[in-house]
């Protein structure tokens, strides 16, 4: 039995943690090529699980809404890097953080204006309902699965498109020598709005994936925000590799801890007692981890070189 | 004088004369507003030492913020269910008490913060000194004893000495009497050999460590002394609502505090003083507006950042000496 609980949560810590790198991802790939650190990056992951839930609701499809959610959370960010984040690019970082801290009150407000306050819920396809029998008994949510299949396939498809493409060429370029590829002739900031867009996407395909397990609110996307920054930090940021094996650690370090902690403090101490104090515990674990990371590696796993 | 003391001044007594005025009107409800600005404006001058003097991005003084009030209202609650604290230590309603506890443990937690988020730069030192305040904010939220989530409640209004602390007023004076001394410290601090080395090290760390002086010590010092003030800050701020809880550990709280500063004007004495009447007002004349005042404040904000640079003093007073 406990067996079978182990592997189920190791897989939940996995799922978190695919599902951070889809957020981690695109937030390294936007600080390494642009230098922009960007906290309304959970406002897309938020824009991305509002969009799958309103059309997964109008047309019964939660794949149409999946759709959705890519389109509509590249299309906002796209728009607000033409907009705002441009501007932003030769800015400190105290101006970045300042102006996309207001990127989040507005596009927190404006989605509450526009969805109202209460939550909106999220059908798993049929597709993927049921679960399938894990070794040593028990059972686990295919769905679950599904998600960090998902994950998976972006890693890998993120992988190509960086090292096999013409784009992923360029984006490569940018990231060591801005000015030498503008004066090759790419066009850079048509550039920077599709990476900045491609972030966003992924973003919102994460929001999607997670809004059918939870429910689909304002300020979903803040404390994934929190936690994809400690995935960034600890992997090295820039780094797309850092970004999946920080994911990875964060994910299940905070799995294994919310569930292992209290069971271990209950060896030594009343159990009432050791599941509040293992319980704060847990949900500090992440980042002692980071601190003493960073405490031996000030600049991360895989620090990009720049 | 000078055109930015000439402001300054102004401000003050701006500051000072409008509950006074409002007092003699019978509006209490403007007295605590104005409290709030001078309560915000002494947290952010703690985060303008390190922010605007040292140039160290810290997004995580809200959990400074967070633990003087805590340290306020966990003192008072002991005090108020004759419990002792620990190892026989009474709790105390005394604010002075109060004022040292809050500054000692801010300055305490802020020494492994800042000796771990000091050894990394940039977004690091950001998302680091974020990810700290974070981690005492989940455990603020999950540590049953002192109300968890829900926050805990000062039944009365700690008591200073000679003044009745109860009435809005009288508590409006104490904390700008406090803001004002704080503002002298950071002035003396400015002018100091400590400031200068502190503004060398933001400009340039390696010329600094060239002369002898390791630049790591002094912004420690610095972002200690900065979290000093900040939990002072708070300890006034959990008296005035008579609460605490988490969310004056929550980033939003970090990210408002630099906001401030930004408004106001980064790395200026009346910087945070400005920027707190700006916001506060801001966010009480659109919230009375409408109920989507964060919306409209995001756009100010986001118009500000885009093309007021140098804050309200950078606009009315011109281009700041230490640049």
């Amino acid at each position: 039995m406990f067996t079978a609980l182990l592997i189920e949560q190791l897989l939940n810590g996995l799922q978190l943690g695919v599902m951070l790198f889809l957020m981690a991802a695109g937030l390294t790939l936007i600080f390494g090529v642009m230098g922009l650190i960007n906290l309304a990056h959970g406002s897309l992951y938020m824009i991305g699980a509002f969009a799958c839930a309103t059309v997964a609701a109008a047309t019964g499809s939660f794949w149409l809404g999946l759709i959705a959610s890519l389109a509509a959370a590249a299309g906002v960010g796209a728009l607000i890097e033409v907009a705002v984040i441009r501007r932003l690019y030769d800015r400190d970082h105290l101006d970045q953080v300042l102006a996309t801290f207001a990127l989040i009150l507005i596009l927190s407000e404006g989605a509450r204006w526009l969805f109202g306050s209460f939550p909106l819920y999220l059908d798993i396809p049929k597709l993927l309902q049921g679960a399938v029998p894990l070794p040593g008994g028990g059972q686990y949510q295919l769905y679950r699965l599904a998600i960090i299949a998902v994950g998976i396939l972006v890693a890998v498809g993120l992988y190509l498109l960086i090292s096999k493409t013409r784009l992923g060429m360029r984006i490569r370029a940018g990231e060591s020598d801005r000015e030498m590829i503008g004066a090759l002739g790419v066009d850079i900031s048509t550039l920077y709005t599709v990476v900045f867009a491609l972030g966003a996407a992924l973003a919102g395909l994460a929001g999607a994936l997670v809004g059918a397990l939870q429910s689909v609110q304002v300020g979903m996307g803040e404390p994934v925000l929190i936690l994809a920054f400690v995935v960034i930090v600890i992997g090295g940021i820039g780094s797309i590799k850092g970004a999946l094996v920080g994911a990875v650690i964060v994910g299940v370090v905070d799995t294994m801890g919310r569930f292992l902690l209290p069971s271990l403090l209950a060896l030594t101490m009343p159990a009432a007692q050791a599941t509040t104090i293992g319980a704060a515990l847990a949900s500090m674990l992440i980042y002692v981890v980071m601190a003493l990371i960073l405490a031996f590696r000030p600049s991360g796993l895989f620090a990009a070189q720049s | 004088m000078k055109r930015e003391t000439t402001i300054n001044l102004l401000l003050a007594a701006v500051l000072l004369a409008l509950p006074l005025v409002a007092a003699g009107m019978g509006e209490p409800f403007y007295v605590t507003l104005a409290t709030r600005v001078v309560v915000l404006a002494l947290a952010a001058v703690g985060l303008n030492l390190a922010l605007g003097l040292g140039g160290l991005l810290s997004f995580g003084h809200a959990a400074f913020f967070g633990l003087g009030g805590y340290a306020a209202g966990i003192l008072a609650t002991h005090a108020f269910n004759a419990e002792p604290l620990f190892a026989g230590i009474p709790g105390t309603t005394s604010m002075p008490l109060i004022w040292l506890v809050a500054v000692l443990v801010a300055g305490l937690v802020a020494l492994p913060i800042g000796a771990i988020s000091l050894r990394t730069t940039g977004v690091y030192f950001i998302m680091i000194t974020l990810a700290f305040a974070q981690m005492i904010y989940y455990f603020a939220i999950s540590w049953p004893a002192y109300g968890g989530e829900d926050g805990l409640s000062i039944y009365v209004r700690n008591a200073f000495p000679g003044i009745n602390t109860a009435q809005p007023l009288p508590y409006f004076l104490v904390c700008f009497a406090v803001l004002m001394a704080a503002l002298l410290l950071f002035r003396l601090i400015e002018g100091s050999r400590f400031g200068s080395a502190l503004q060398a090290a933001r400009q340039n760390g390696v010329r600094l460590a060239a002369v002898g002086i390791p630049p790591f010590k002094i912004r420690l010092v610095a972002f200690m002394l900065s979290a000093m003030i900040t939990g002072l800050a708070g300890a006034l701020y959990a008296d005035l609502n008579r609460f605490v809880g988490p969310s004056m550990l929550s980033w939003h709280m970090s990210g408002e505090l630099m906001v401030l500063i930004i408004l106001g004007g980064k790395g200026r004495l009346f910087g945070p003083v400005a920027g707190a009447m700006i916001f506060v007002s801001l966010e009480y004349v659109l919230g009375g507006i409408t109920e989507r005042w964060q919306f409209f404040l995001g756009l100010i904000l986001l118009g500000i950042v885009l093309f007021a640079r140098g804050g309200f003093l950078g606009l009315v007073s011109g281009k700041p000496r230490h640049v």
